[in-house]
């Protein structure tokens, strides 16, 4: 085995430096301050959770689990996302609250992934969940609140893609009967985002020209308001109906929210095979080549902790919405206070004097200053109470 | 529609055809592109830019978002999991990958060994078909494996069967059909919708045959 070299950490971990971490925290703040102010309760969980509860029912794939054994011999699985945990802890100790529920989160999940560069194995997720409003008005509330917390830590460039898989499962049943065979595979094309396939797969199908065509055209459901109107006329029985008069009720609410310039929607948008039951989305945002962030309702997950209700959410990677934010250029706001045997006192004194005034010093020894003018250099502004700098206020 | 478009093309024995059926949709990259030693080439009056990448790399950049679109091959897709979205079959370079070895040779029945630069597509296969096998991964001229030993059968890319058939190898099964494909970034694909919606739609007039 190769020795390792001391500064190396596992596959997919990363460190947080000081500049960047500063910029999270801030990115972290703002969005809080979004989600507070739409009532929400943060909350938190263990890091750890059984692979048989949390584990099995998490929307990440089971490959994709760090595991580990606890001293009885029981499966671990480190976090993978905050919904799961959320809804054990809604369905148990939750249960006889105050719905719907309002909860938030920020905090680490896991994910093992390739071995490759930018796919970090711990990131950090804040998001939000309501939990017990199956309603347009949930859905609009959540998309809202999303937008409003992006648009807070400053970031405006970015677009939240909306679909609805009730109406592709509703539009697929409606044109191929009880062939469900062929259904999980064309939604699996749809999910892997391979449109050729998808196409291939419709062609080689044994069914009337006119259906085929229809199928083609799900494709092509994306874009403004408009595709109401055409995934109207491409959907035929009461489900699909409902669907869109779904997606047009919550076009309407995020209008009157005022975030309909940021929406887009796209009836091919699959985020995962089976979680999701409703209306469901993705934000992106320019120089990231992967999601910002995701949601969407999911009716099935608080049922497997035997809690009947509907839920919906969003999650925010928040070290990519650090790197779409890219602004690192913030003032270093902190005061040095140089001292040395004599002036230490004196030196206590005022930089207690500062840090009272909400202000950051640091209080440094002369001694132990290698390189004074890189010293200076760093801060904002610098007090030298030491013989040498004449003692000098400022 | 103002979004510049950065395309991913591959280098080598693709990018004739590619940018053939580029120029006739409307997006001429001139004569020389190849010869010329640049990867990165701008097209300003198209709102344009090009990047020369290796076959194999495409698909890599523009999962990265390095490239909004590119052109790769579906060998490379089937090989590669990767996240882009795979929206047009621009029918260049048709093959297929196949299995292939030395005729009349049963496998090993202590552990067949596979040499391939397709290790996924080749283990993907062979446990479909419930045969266990052991991968041997190569760069290039895979042929050699079997004519000394190294391998039992080969997963390669067949074309003509040229090379095969002089090294007096033959083709045992087909795995699939290849052929080059429009891929998009995720994100591009909906930041660049419009740019991108247009590309595609000139790239398809042209597989119609309406351009």
């Amino acid at each position: 085995m190769v020795k390792r070299l001391m500064f190396e950490k596992p596959l997919g971990m990363r460190d947080t430096l000081p500049f960047f971490y500063n910029q999270k925290s801030k990115a972290r703040r703002q969005l809080s301050e979004a989600i507070l102010s739409y009532g929400y309760s943060f909350m938190d969980t263990p890091l750890m959770e059984y692979h048989d509860t949390v584990g099995k029912v998490s929307a990440t794939l089971d490959q994709q689990l760090f595991k580990l054994l606890d001293q009885q011999g029981h499966t671990l699985v480190l976090r993978p996302d905050m919904t799961a945990p959320i809804a054990r802890v809604a369905a148990s100790q939750l249960k006889n609250g105050e719905f719907p529920l309002r909860l938030a989160y920020d905090g680490p999940v896991f994910r093992a992934q390739q071995a490759e560069g930018g796919k970090p194995a711990q990131f950090e997720q804040v998001g939000t969940e309501l939990i017990g409003d199956h309603s347009s008005y949930g859905d609009a509330e959540v998309i809202a609140l999303l937008v409003d917390s992006l648009k807070q830590t400053g970031l405006d460039n970015f677009v939240i893609t909306v679909g609805h898989i009730g109406y592709v499962k509703a539009f697929f049943s409606d044109l191929l009967g009880d062939d469900e065979e062929t259904m999980e595979t064309l939604l699996h094309y749809l999910y892997r985002k391979n449109y050729v396939g998808f196409r291939e797969c419709v062609k080689s199908l044994s069914i009337s020209g006119d259906k085929k065509q229809a199928l083609l055209e799900l494709l092509s459901l994306r874009g403004g308001e408009e595709i109401f109107e055409a995934s109207r006329s491409l959907a035929r029985n009461q489900s699909c109906m409902q669907a869109v008069n779904e997606l047009k009720q919550l076009y309407r609410l995020l209008k009157v929210n005022g975030v309909e310039d940021y929406i887009q929607f796209d009836l091919n948008l699959i985020s995962h095979m089976e979680y999701y039951t409703g209306i469901l989305f993705e934000g992106y945002a320019p120089n990231l080549g992967a999601l910002l962030c995701n949601g969407g309702r999911y009716d099935t997950l608080l049922p497997s902790f035997e809690l009947n209700a509907s839920a919906t959410g969003f999650a925010v990677h928040l070290e990519r919405l650090v790197e779409a934010l890219n602004d690192f250029e913030d003032q270093d706001e902190r005061i040095g206070i140089i001292v040395d045997d004599d002036s230490y006192a004196k030196g206590k004194r005022k930089a207690d004097e500062y840090r009272k005034e909400g202000r950051a010093v640091l209080l440094q020894h002369v001694d132990q200053i290698p390189d004074l003018p890189a010293f200076y250099s760093q801060l904002a502004n610098t007090i030298d109470f030491t013989q040498v700098g004449g003692g000098q206020d400022e | 529609m103002n979004k510049r478009l950065t395309i991913a093309m591959p280098k080598g024995r693709i990018y004739e055809e590619a940018a053939e059926l580029m120029k006739r949709a409307g997006y001429d990259l001139g004569a020389d592109l190849e010869e010329s030693r640049k990867l990165i080439l701008e097209f300003p009056e198209q709102n344009i830019r090009v990047m020369m990448a290796k076959p194999m790399d495409v698909v890599t950049y523009v999962e990265y978002g390095a490239a909004d679109l590119g052109i790769a091959g579906k060998d490379v897709l089937l090989e590669q999991d990767r996240d882009v979205y795979e929206v047009l079959d621009l029918k260049i370079s048709p093959c297929y990958v196949a299995v292939a070895g030395v005729p009349d040779q049963p496998l090993s029945r202590i552990a067949p060994k596979i040499a391939t630069k397709y290790p996924k597509v080749a283990s993907d296969y062979f446990r479909e078909q419930g045969e266990q096998i052991e991968i041997i991964p190569l760069n290039g001229s895979i042929e050699l494996a079997p004519l000394i030993g190294l391998a039992d059968r080969i997963v390669d890319i067949v074309s003509t069967g040229r090379t095969l058939k002089e090294n007096g190898l033959v083709e045992y099964e087909k795995i699939a059909d290849i052929t080059s494909r429009l891929i998009v970034n995720p994100v591009s694909y909906r930041l660049k919708n419009e740019e991108i919606e247009h590309m595609v739609t000139n790239l398809s007039d042209v597989m119609e045959g309406i351009k």
